[in-house]
């Protein structure tokens, strides 16, 4: 009981900010778990009535907090429309580090986070083992987003179609990069992102051939590790510390003027999260976090607004249709909307059509997506069904964790709909 | 506590998905949109099918329990906070079919779960018009607005939701189905049971199916923006429109303070001296719209407007607007406690109920923020506090009470639009009489003899 106490003290930290709710449950009208599950305790005004429970000691289930917590994609949609401006996001990411904290980590995630992830070497280690193996196991689906499913591997797979592992990882194809400003003047350090570097591969390959085209030198050392968003979203800071702690001191060791990355989770987390807890490794790194905050961003606002790249021509007659997905992290953190849409207009081969609802989540959710596959495949249904309904060919999104997501729907129901970086389709106009 | 059995037989009638007794479920269904305490329900239960929705009553009424029903859940004035802790709660938002929308005799039939906001939009496609829109209206639900009679901004010239009734299907308290009105402009078959239980707040029945007017939607509007150095002269400027027979479709005014906090928040430049701004809009045919814009303009510089903005065109519309919808989330911002009032008067009274809040805050040491819709007398003052400060609270309270005296001594209303539910029920007496307290309670004790639908609220029974 007394440590019930102590959780619930460690939580009444965020009183002041849970107070702010004002329960008018606006939030329920651009949740999309809420809108899938029409539950309020998986809408954040139900979120947030349980922490402040929990806090106040009307509830005495940790556990059942925590399952509602994990219940949810931290897409933000809520906190962006909040009236009262509550800051919901800051309110979940805290609150489950502090009830995990109190019930303890799985001991799988523990692994993951504290262990693989912080250790690129390693990481990419498993990866180089397991892509040639997995020929065994996965089964190509034969169809425009070219994933593959595993029946054999259905207890921890389930019944996804994701992409299989690049043979070979970004990094060992192109090495550690160290080049310097060309014609643009400009210096970038890239951070291609754990699914830049060991998934999407040719779209990594993609962004560095786009910044040489434009004479943009590029930092890549071999050490960076995971962003930490995966850690931190399942309450782990210490492991997130950990990861970004080896990222800082990689970033350390080269110069640059720009952060760029092609992941808009990747992108928001060295923005935005990296400083709210670099402080805790040491001031050194508080410093050199938000310095680095400061010139992060993300490659297609980079293309856009620093290199102010513009398209040579309009739209082809027979110009493909692509339709856009406003990954959460890129508008709701990032604010980038027009960014993405300008690097579609740059090739010519293709014309965007709008779907609709083109800023609800996709319901990937990171993590949330291999703890709850079937809310997550129900939410993204609705994607698959705006992406369909759009008539579009290619859907095109800046974020790698969406576009795993939309292949999966999209090859699950048999759509003849390629998925796309917005960079990759700008780079297929390059020689 | 609720017996095993009647939770299985629950879970038999709408699937295990569909009846939630984990203790952190039931307390996510045990608030509204009130500053009230929480009360945690013993059971929720979720029918999927109007059929199911009439067992649930009728299950619940034979077993004595009482039940409190619940759309979105955005009551102000606590109507969908269970009464005790043996309450069970009746979920409506799985029950969001849209029957039917005839373009041909302008109704909608809808089920009670179908929320307000996308009701709109599917008549809109039809190429018609459903007007009731309050605040909440991108979540709550028909039957919620119904219950409450909800109204909204445009109650001015379009009225509110009871104008827009033409008829219910309910389930009584003990389950057996009520019908009444039609699909017919006129019906006045049998008492007029759905004018009954609009603004019935729970306490009647259960609605199961509705039957919604719909009307042509306006061809064109225009908006227009004016600015007063005095209270007095912007409650001139509404009566002079009125009298000049111009019926806008918004009528909306902000008080200074709000001014200045939104100006603050948002840095769109709104003159933050002037004492209050009108925000007009009419609509109708282009022709009358704009005959009608003109007299309005007139009417509000003969009332000594500071400034007159007449927007151009829907961009420069929705930059107009942009204070007023701003004015909520502002003064929600300010402090952790927004006590959200709609206490009404007629509109001739507006500036002395100005003059009266001002007082009111000043006395009590309390900040508030006045917007609202002055074209029908209905304001929000809003107090902005710490609920967790039981001083300041209690000051809260206090200056609440006042206003609610000050409204009715100026022959206005507790509540325009947010309902009784328990905030205000200790209240009802006073505007009415004790012989309405005692009708509206021997009929719920005819209706509902067990005493079992939303018990507690409006006049308790």
């Amino acid at each position: 009981m007394s440590d019930l106490n102590s959780l619930a003290q460690r939580l009444m930290a965020l009183d002041d900010k849970l107070v702010a709710c004002m329960r008018c449950g606006m939030c329920q009208a651009v949740c999309p778990m809420f809108g899938a599950t029409m539950m309020e305790a998986d809408v954040a005004r139900g979120k947030l009535a349980l922490v402040s429970n929990l806090a106040h000691r009307m509830i005495e289930d940790p556990q059942a907090v925590a399952d509602k917590l994990g219940r949810c994609l931290l897409c933000g949609s809520c906190q962006a429309n909040c009236p009262s401006g509550v800051h919901i996001m800051d309110i979940f990411m805290e609150a489950r580090e502090i009830v995990y904290n109190y019930i303890g980590l799985h001991p799988l995630k523990k692994l993951i986070f504290r262990f693989l992830l912080p250790n690129p070497g390693l990481f990419s280690l498993g990866m180089r083992i397991g892509a040639p193996c997995q020929g065994l196991l996965f089964k190509s689906k034969n169809n425009v987003q070219e994933t593959t499913a595993a029946p054999l591997l259905d207890g921890i797979l389930g019944a996804r179609h994701i992409r299989s592992l690049a043979p070979k990882s970004l990094l060992a194809l192109e090495g550690a990069q160290d080049t310097p400003a060309g014609a643009s003047g400009i210096k970038v350090a890239f951070y291609p992102g754990c699914m830049g570097d060991k998934f999407y591969v040719s779209m990594g390959q993609a962004c560095l051939k786009v910044l040489r085209h434009h004479g943009v030198g590029i930092y890549m050392p071999k050490g960076f590790a995971c962003c930490g968003i995966p850690a931190l979203s399942s309450g782990d800071a210490e492991g997130m510390l950990k990861e970004m702690k080896v990222s800082l001191a990689e970033f350390a060791k080269g110069e640059f003027d720009y952060v760029v990355t092609p992941c808009a989770s990747c992108t928001s987390t060295i923005k935005e999260l990296w400083p709210r807890y670099a402080g805790r490794i040491g001031e050194a790194e508080q410093a050199q976090a938000e310095a680095l905050s400061a010139k992060t961003m993300d490659i297609n606002a980079f293309l856009i607004n620093v290199l102010k790249v513009e398209p040579k021509a309009a739209p082809a007659d027979n110009a493909v249709p692509v339709t856009y997905h406003d990954s959460c992290h890129m508008k709701k953190s990032l604010g980038v909307v027009r960014e993405p849409r300008a690097v579609i207009g740059l090739n010519p081969g293709y014309r965007l059509v709008e779907m609709a609802e083109a800023d609800r989540c996709c319901g990937c959710g990171g993590s949330f997506n291999l703890f709850h596959y079937d809310l997550s495949r129900q939410i993204g249904q609705r994607k698959r069904n705006n992406v369909v309904a759009s008539g579009a060919k290619v859907a095109a999104a800046g974020c790698p964790a969406c576009m795993m997501q939309l292949e999966d729907v999209l090859s699950q129901n048999g759509d003849p709909v390629e998925v796309k970086h917005t960079i990759e389709l700008y780079a297929e106009t390059l020689k | 506590m609720l017996s095993t059995a009647l939770i299985k037989d629950f879970e038999a009638l709408l699937g295990k998905a569909n009846v939630f007794s984990d203790e952190a479920d039931l307390q996510s269904y045990s608030y509204d949109s009130a500053v009230l305490n929480p009360v945690t329900p013993a059971l929720v239960v979720r029918p999927t099918t109007t059929e199911q929705l009439g067992k649930c009553v009728k299950m619940l009424y034979d077993n004595g329990i009482p039940m409190t029903v619940r759309g979105a859940g955005t009551n102000l004035s606590g109507g969908t906070i269970p009464d005790k802790s043996d309450t069970v709660v009746i979920l409506t938002n799985a029950l969001t079919r849209i029957l039917e929308i005839n373009e041909n005799d302008l109704y909608a039939v809808v089920e009670p779960g179908v929320v307000t906001a996308q009701f709109a939009v599917e008549v809109a496609k039809r190429k018609l018009f459903y007007p009731p829109d309050p605040g909440s209206q991108a979540v709550s639900t028909i039957a919620g607005n119904i219950c409450e009679n909800a109204g909204g901004l445009r109650g001015l010239k379009y009225g509110v939701t009871k104008d827009y009734v033409m008829g219910i299907e309910f389930f009584d308290a003990t389950g057996e189905v009520v019908k009444s009105g039609s699909r017919t402009v006129k019906c006045v078959t049998g008492y007029n049971l759905a004018g009954m239980m609009v603004q019935s707040e729970g306490t009647l029945g259960v609605i199961s199916q509705a039957i919604l007017k719909l009307v042509p939607p306006p061809k064109a509007q225009k908006a227009l923006m004016a600015t007063f150095a005095d209270v007095q002269d912007a409650a001139d400027a509404v009566a002079g429109i009125i009298a000049a027979h111009v019926v806008p479709c918004t009528l909306e005014f902000l008080d200074n303070n709000t001014i200045v906090k939104v100006d603050d928040y948002t840095k769109a430049g709104l003159p933050v001296d002037a004492a209050a701004i009108l925000l007009i809009e009419v609509d109708g045919h282009p022709a009358q719209v704009a005959d009608e814009a003109v007299v309005v303009e007139k009417v509000l510089k003969e009332c000594k407007a500071t400034a007159v903005h007449v927007a151009k065109d829907e961009a420069e519309k929705f930059k107009l607007w942009e204070a007023r919808r701003q004015a909520l989330p502002v003064l929600a911002r300010c402090r952790p406690t927004t006590v959200l009032e709609d206490a009404t008067v007629p509109r001739s009274q507006i500036p002395a109920m100005m003059k009266a809040l001002g007082e009111i805050a000043a006395k009590y040491k309390v900040d508030m923020g006045t917007f609202g819709h002055a074209g029908d007398g209905n304001l929000h003052p809003t107090i902005l506090c710490d609920r967790r400060d039981p001083e300041e609270f209690a000051r809260v309270e206090g200056a609440v009470d006042e206003i609610f005296n000050v409204a009715l001594s100026l022959g206005g209303t507790l509540s325009g639009e947010h309902g009784i539910g328990t905030a205000k029920a200790k209240w009802m007496e006073k505007e009415t009489s004790r012989g309405t307290i005692m009708f509206s309670k021997r009929l719920r004790k005819a209706l509902d003899p067990k005493g079992l639908l939303n018990p507690t609220k409006l006049v308790g029974i």
